[in-house]
């Protein structure tokens, strides 16, 4: 992928590789943690985990349902657990398990779910975590995170192990653009701003923050002053900074890679509509799965791309003029 | 040091146990008819097993300390015999007896189905079934990282097995060696709509299955209380292998209320306010003829 080099951002390791790093390093001093595999861990990066903590590490096997009932045995009984495998087989697979042995009882639980979106491209959508985020949000209780790039994600998996309560992360599987290159604060439920704008917001989590900075910048050449915040907690969601952009700049543009069904800007449009009511439009997957292809040709051919982006803005902008007048 | 548990010093003789047995199955009759619902048949044929485990007792547990971590587990799959283990458990002394006539009504603890948040005790939530095998393999395994003293029991129904999910956990119980779980299969023979081997006649004979995953199988008379509890008592040395014991039931507990329903043995119906009365006489006629 080259989107966001052409406004000078770098790119990263995968969030995957950050997650996995930062899960191994949090194994040294969490000393209860057990790390649970669905036969996909050189995919996921829990590897590592494994490879210096193997009493701690167990491979349940292509096994999705029975993965998350022992991580809800092991919870019960005391430990730490996080569970990994793809976005698209542990959320669909095992969602029941999710629902009745872990969100009902409330079990302390950390599951991350890797390779979502569009563009892990090749593969194709049996691969792609699509509906994982809208599942999650499903779910009594749990908290769902799609850090942008390699260092928030670091910091949220920090953050996910310190949280109390069952936890929804999403990594991908490609290297995405660092989108934070100063020192930044990562708290769950609460959004960044990466960019101040007074004609409209777009928000946007994952891999669409570097999308949305891409945009943001088309934007800026016609004379738009879009600001971007990252809410890379998608539930509980940011009402405050989701409200304070509204009666900032007026409109609203969501961009995520999700179906637009139950994802982030569902999300973000009901704190809209419940507090301060301003044109929005929604980025993402509409209605439909994507295929087999390059990454970045697929983010364009499902209009998931930097221009797409601008594009809605450039809507909500006209809406807006439209409705004051 | 064992690690012993107060509440439990003195284990009761099989005829103490009988005479629970039949207090207790006159109380799952009562408390799913004044609820007007719930699983009474599924709670019977499950109910001299829980007599044994919770008890004689066969498992060490302290009701006061509910979370003691070196207590015995009983994970419930099968979570519509809920009332079977409400009962049971107020017997045991997890909570007062005054609660069961709250049953499924409003602001109650006793949920339709297993609430563990709801009550002190309960190792799981249950009511979607194939899952609670998994939950018992992830304690077993708790217990084999740290070498804990405890032993795990999980019951299922015999429909249940149709789940996926419990051939998942079944695998990865004998691959890992958990000797520290033994699984029990309330064989009752029948499900919501039909017996077990009309809906899906390859899922018997169900031992072998179960040998080829790798488990050490037993079959049993699940309401024969010196058959359970000598089962139990003297268990097998397995070679690592964890234990499954088919206990052959009757669901409803042979009662005639239940055995005029040839098809499911009226799975999930409660018996009506007119009819309690004759199925007590004969539970404890059941009794008489047996001791």
């Amino acid at each position: 992928m080259n989107i966001g080099t052409d406004i000078g951002l770098d790119y990263g390791p995968a969030t995957r590789d950050a997650f996995g790093e930062a899960l191994a390093e949090a194994g040294r001093h969490r000393l209860d943690l057990v790390v649970l595999d669905g036969d996909v861990a050189n995919s996921t990066r829990t590897e590592y985990f494994a490879e210096e903590f193997p009493d701690r590490f167990f491979n349940v096997g292509i096994a999705e349902s029975n993965l998350v009932g022992i991580a809800a045995g092991l919870a019960a009984f005391g430990k730490e657990v996080v569970v990994a495998s793809f976005a698209a087989f542990l959320m669909c697979n095992a969602f029941d398990q999710l629902r009745m042995s872990v969100a009902y009882p409330r079990l302390n639980i950390k599951f991350v779910g890797s390779h979502y979106g569009i563009n892990i491209g090749q593969d194709g959508p049996s691969q792609m975590g699509i509906e994982d985020m809208a599942l999650a949000r499903a779910l009594p209780g749990f908290a769902v995170l799609c850090p942008a790039d390699a260092p928030s994600t670091r910091k949220a998996t920090d953050a996910m192990l310190d949280h109390e309560g069952p936890v929804y992360m999403r990594v991908g599987r490609p290297k995405f653009p660092i989108v934070y290159r100063d020192d930044f604060e990562y708290r769950i439920g609460k959004a960044n701003l990466l960019r101040s704008g007074d004609d409209v917001t777009i928000i946007a989590c994952g891999l669409m923050v570097a999308c949305a900075l891409v945009a943001a910048h088309q934007l800026a050449e016609e004379g738009i002053k879009a600001a971007v915040l990252d809410m890379h907690t998608v539930k509980p969601i940011d009402s405050e900074a989701i409200e304070s952009a509204a009666r900032h700049t007026g409109a609203i543009v969501t961009a995520e890679e999700h179906l637009l069904a139950g994802g982030m800007g569902a999300a973000v449009a009901q704190v809209v509509c419940r507090r301060y009511p301003v044109p929005v439009a929604c980025v993402g997957l509409d209605d439909t799965y994507a295929e087999s292809g390059d990454p970045e040709h697929l983010l364009t051919k499902y209009h998931l791309a930097p221009q797409d982006i601008a594009a809605a803005a450039q809507s909500v902008v006209n809406r807006k003029q439209h409705v004051s007048t | 040091m064992q690690p012993s548990s107060p509440a439990q010093t003195q284990q009761r003789s099989a005829d103490e146990l009988r005479q629970i047995s039949l207090n207790m199955s006159k109380q799952i009759i009562e408390i799913t008819s004044e609820a007007g619902s719930g699983h009474p048949s599924s709670s019977l044929s499950a109910i001299d097993i829980l007599t044994c485990l919770y008890l004689r007792p066969i498992m060490r547990y302290d009701p006061d300390r509910p979370e003691w971590p070196h207590r015995d587990r009983f994970v419930l799959s099968k979570g519509h015999a809920a009332p079977g283990l409400y009962v049971t458990m107020a017997h045991a002394g997890f909570f007062s007896q005054d609660l069961l006539p709250s049953l499924r009504k409003n602001d109650s603890p006793l949920e339709g189905h297993p609430n563990m948040r709801a009550v002190p005790g309960l190792e799981s939530s249950a009511g979607s079934l194939g899952q609670g095998l998994s939950l018992g393999v992830g304690h077993a395994l708790a217990g084999k990282m740290d070498h804990g003293d405890f032993h795990v029991y999980v019951m299922l129904g015999d429909g249940e097995v149709q789940e996926g999910q419990v051939w998942e956990a079944a695998m990865f119980a004998a691959s890992h060696k958990l000797d520290n779980l033994t699984a029990i299969i309330d064989h009752n023979g029948y499900q919501q709509t039909n017996a077990v081997g009309k809906v899906m006649p390859a899922l018997y004979p169900l031992p072998p299955k179960w040998q080829a995953f790798g488990w050490h199988v037993e079959e049993i008379d699940g309401h024969d209380i010196s058959a359970i509890l000598h089962t139990f008592e003297e268990p097998p040395e397995t070679g690592g292998a964890p234990r499954m014991i088919i206990a052959h039931t009757l669901k409803g507990k042979g009662l005639s209320t239940f055995e005029e329903d040839a098809k499911s043995r009226k799975h999930g119906t409660a018996v009506k306010e007119d009819h309690v009365q004759a199925a007590l006489d004969e539970l404890q006629q059941q009794y008489q003829n047996q001791t």
